[in-house]
């Protein structure tokens, strides 16, 4: 562990993420500012589609917030992991030329969706804060469900970027994955939709679908159908949590194995 | 006295696995798929090496281009690991091969210095620390708030250089770092290596240039082929390795490949007819030692070109060694060339110690990036005389001063 934290790894560690971030908003005018901007536009879409014409979630309190904090939960994962996919190949001629840890460019790549998920927590604030949503004391177990999420993209952002490097169909079956993954979890609609039951669990066993429902449960409103809830019981929410441990620990031997051979395979 | 082992190879191999690209069919890319078997084709890159390098020595590794001499610098870096054998370390390795590795063309020279060290374990105070030592030996302040990307390439060699050898290593890897730069800056290059060198470290040296190699080394190795031919004292080696490309050239020329003209380029210029002509504008096939000499080409363009052009050609000894090799790039001048023509070399002072020459003459674009036609062999020619040291002759003003 003292040699993952050493302070070698950590200057490269915060290099690699600056440059990351100077390179991304590069040539625009409104530069960071995007950061802040690509959320709110967003918000201001799905609201005016799903709150104001479809007319969806009515029956569930603070629902702007509840459908906000969903999507930005959802594009950290997409973020984290198709960033990921590509981040080993991309770095390619670092890694084919000196040696570095390996894992430092997907955990470089990690650090910038996390920044990037905490800007978009501050737009999800400011707007409870601005429609006058009572905060639920619940919310301090918040950090909880975000390090899940955190620990899950990791993992399948391990597997992404070393498979990536042997197989480039990858790429296109996690587009195809993502999107599946988008509608079956419970992002734009409210679970209460889904009128049979068994489908609810299903869909609940689903480690996405479980923290986003925890989440907007903790933070938004009470009403949030969750694992819990659905199961009737503290501890069915072991199941999403195991697959969570299990994709990571895969993850991280995967990697680990074919990390020696990445600077050949590229 | 005994020095300590810091790099120990072991009777290392590397293969590659190269997978076979190309499926006949869609049918055999799933039949492939599913039995689980992808066609591969091993390359074997080193057979079993062997050697050992001790604390403090300047270790040269010489071999010809795909010799595998670069694919044991990288298993010696950490980058690849080997099929087979154990190299073992002692020491804290620099680690990278080349020079400017991960400099981004879309940051500031500044920019690139902090990403750079952090590459070799600096964070941001121990490179603000060393920053205006790595600039100004770099010989490039003015420019630190620039893109790299309108960096000239030596200015790039130069800063990627000022910030390598601040690495606190006890081992530096090496790699052909002096192919570019300037005469001066290389001389600098060269006083850091004997700086490190004087210091205790340990450097291990890849060229495929003997004199370099010569100059520093302590001991040398040869690969050819993948294998470790001879290890030995530097003027040996060298010697050896000149006689190992020189056989070889010799079977190719023997096979009549090596002899044959052979034309690279777009074919946008052809040169024609290459000759050497003597200081009477006679033409030969060969001249005495120190005899001015031109070589004369003639070249016709399938249509003119507007943008400046390089001239350049290279006079080859035997053993393949370029020696001397000038172009037009050197001039101030521009040059364009709008018609058939002729280009005229005039060497008004022959510095070629006697033996047998060939010529390779080119004409490239205006930075050099591609040839519209670079000729190999144009034209071979003697070089006759009883000169026996040294590759050329330059008469220095000799003094002797006798104490009476």
């Amino acid at each position: 562990m003292k040699h993952i934290f050493s302070k070698q790894n950590k200057a490269l560690l915060s290099e690699l993420v600056r440059t990351d971030f100077k390179l991304r908003y590069q040539g625009s005018v409104l530069g960071y500012a995007w950061s802040l901007l690509r959320p709110l536009l967003m918000f201001v879409i799905l609201y005016v589609v799903f709150v104001k014409f479809l007319k969806i979630g009515t029956d569930i309190p603070n629902y702007p917030i509840y459908l906000l904090l969903g999507i930005v939960l959802w594009s950290f994962f997409t973020e984290m992991t198709s960033q990921s996919l590509g981040a080993i190949v991309g770095r390619g001629d670092l890694i084919r030329k000196i040696r570095i840890p390996r894992w430092l460019i997907i955990v470089s790549t990690s650090i910038s969706a996390l920044i990037s998920l905490t800007l978009n927590l501050v737009v999800v604030l400011a707007l409870a804060i601005i429609s006058g949503m009572d905060f639920l004391v619940t919310s301090v177990g918040l950090p909880l469900v975000l390090l899940e999420i955190y620990l899950l993209a990791l993992g399948v952002s391990l597997i992404l970027s070393a498979l990536y490097v042997k197989y480039r169909d990858v790429s296109y079956v996690w587009e195809v994955c993502l999107q599946a993954g988008f509608y079956l979890t419970p992002i734009l609609y409210p679970l209460s939709k889904v009128t049979d039951v068994n489908i609810q669990k299903l869909l609940l066993l689903n480690p996405m679908a479980q923290s986003i429902q925890d989440a907007r449960n903790m933070f938004v409103t009470r009403q949030t159908i969750t694992n819990a809830t659905v199961f009737n019981s503290q501890f069915t929410r072991l199941i999403p949590i195991a697959i969570v441990l299990v994709i990571l620990v895969a993850g991280v031997l995967y990697f680990k194995k074919e990390s020696k051979n990445f600077a050949e395979n590229l | 006295m005994t020095q300590q082992v810091v790099i120990s190879v072991d009777n290392v191999s590397k293969i590659f696995r190269l997978p076979h690209e190309r499926h006949g069919s869609i049918k055999s890319l799933f039949v492939n798929m599913f039995r689980r078997k992808r066609t591969y084709e091993k390359q074997k890159a080193l057979k079993n090496i062997s050697f050992d390098v001790k604390q403090g020595e300047f270790f040269g590794i010489v071999g010809r281009n795909g010799s595998g001499k670069s694919t044991l610098m990288k298993l010696l870096a950490g980058i690849y690991v080997p099929s087979k054998g154990v190299i073992r370390i002692n020491g804290k390795l620099t680690p990278f091969i080349e020079l400017g590795v991960g400099f981004n063309p879309e940051l500031t020279g500044r920019e690139n210095v902090f990403l750079n060290g952090a590459l070799l374990g600096f964070n941001r105070k121990e490179m603000e620390a060393m920053y205006d030592d790595i600039v100004s030996f770099a010989e490039i302040e003015k420019f630190m708030d620039q893109k790299l990307k309108n960096y000239s390439s030596g200015m790039q060699v130069r800063l990627a250089f000022s910030i390598a050898i601040r690495a606190k290593s006890d081992i530096f890897l090496i790699d052909e770092v002096l192919a570019v730069g300037d005469l001066a800056f290389q001389e600098k290059c060269y006083k850091v290596f004997e700086e490190i060198k004087a210091s205790g470290k340990t450097i291990v040296f890849i060229s495929h240039d003997g004199s370099a190699i010569e100059r520093f080394c302590d001991r040398v190795a040869i690969i050819d082929k993948s294998e470790l031919i001879a290890i030995g004292k530097p003027r040996d080696m060298v010697l050896k390795y000149g006689a190992i490309v020189a056989e070889d050239q010799q079977e190719a020329g023997n096979k009549e490949v090596k002899n044959k003209v052979t034309h690279h380029g777009n074919g946008s210029v052809s040169i024609s007819k290459v000759t050497l002509r003597n200081f009477k504008g006679e033409t030969k096939s060969s001249i005495v030692e120190g005899e001015p000499f031109t070589i004369f080409a003639e070249y016709s363009l399938k249509s003119s070109l507007k943008d400046k052009v390089i001239v350049g050609l290279d006079i080859i000894d035997e053993h393949g060694i370029s020696i001397l090799g000038p172009n037009t790039n050197e001039l101030k001048k521009i040059i364009t060339l709008l018609s058939d023509g002729n280009i005229e070399a005039r060497f008004n002072s022959n510095p070629l110690a006697s033996g047998k020459y060939s010529v390779t003459f080119g004409v490239f674009n205006h930075n050099a990036s591609f040839a519209y036609d670079l000729t190999e062999n144009a034209m071979r020619f003697k070089v006759l005389g009883e000169r026996r040291h040294g590759k050329i002759y330059i008469e220095p003003e000799w003094t002797i001063t006798q104490n009476t």
